[in-house]
């Protein structure tokens, strides 16, 4: 696995926004949170970023910490706001029926690593 | 190089338009080919500089001044200032009210995540007038990232 293409296919991922391109970024590993400044901090060039904040400006968190795609967990309801958004800035906005550690485990059994 | 001066308008309770100075910044200091390490160092600040002036002032800009040597960046908001700065840098401590911190902000990690980004920084607030948060990150490294 090193792309987020491939990890949507192996999660079976909801592609809520993002282009071809967007899909083709490198996946370095994973960061789960949902304090914005925590995040900004701790986040890591082309890390995975599983959040449950659903609002606009997750996209400019992922953009700035450079995530290569964010993830909603549990199907949660994703503002039009941010689909937009993140079309627009070419960051994938994925969702999923599992909660952040389901998706953890199952990252880890793909070979993501921290 | 002659230096590059890049300034923001941010406004009070725009959570739609918040992040977007930082983002814009970001971008400037990429196709200039600053150096990756520091870009994120300023992207990290400017970006809790933007979200504190979304979050607790009036509204106000962030400057940001670039010369081959270094990045200066200030924050200048409208007020309504902080009573008590040396609470205000303690991690943990905020003041922001729980419709903000149910978006995921005001976790009271703005300012101490400022200073950690920057190599040299200083603060001044006026209650009722001001609040100005000003850093410099050297180009060549004084200080390792973080």
């Amino acid at each position: 696995m090193n792309t987020v293409g491939d990890l949507i296919k192996e999660l079976e991922l909801e592609v809520m926004a993002g282009d071809q391109e967007a899909m083709d970024k490198a996946v370095t590993g994973v960061y789960i949170g949902d304090l914005l400044s925590w995040v900004m901090s701790r986040i890591e060039t082309g890390n995975i970023w599983v959040t449950i904040q659903t609002h606009v400006n997750v996209v400019a968190v992922a953009l700035l910490g450079e995530a290569s795609c964010i993830i909603i967990p549990e199907g949660a309801e994703i503002e039009q706001d941010t689909i937009v958004k993140a079309e627009e800035e070419g960051i994938p906005l994925l969702r999923s029926k599992l909660s952040a550690y389901e998706l953890a485990v199952r990252m880890e059994a793909c070979g993501i690593k921290k | 190089m002659k230096d590059i001066r890049l300034e923001y308008e941010v406004i009070k309770d725009d959570f739609i338009k918040a992040g977007e100075a930082s983002s814009k910044i970001k971008k400037v200091l990429k196709r200039l080919g600053v150096d990756p390490s520091v870009i994120r160092r300023v992207a990290i600040a400017t970006y809790e500089a933007e979200m504190n002036i979304v979050i607790h002032s009036e509204g106000g800009n962030i400057e940001v001044v670039v010369d081959p040597e270094r990045i200066q960046v200030i924050a200048k908001d409208q007020g309504p200032g902080i009573e008590d700065v040396h609470l205000a840098m303690r991690e943990g401590y905020s003041t922001a009210p729980h419709r903000v911190r149910e978006l995921g902000f005001g976790a009271g990690m703005g300012l101490p995540n400022i200073k950690r980004c920057s190599d040299e920084f200083s603060i001044e607030s006026i209650v009722g007038s001001f609040t100005e948060v000003k850093i410099i990150i050297y180009q060549i490294s004084k200080q390792s990232a973080q």
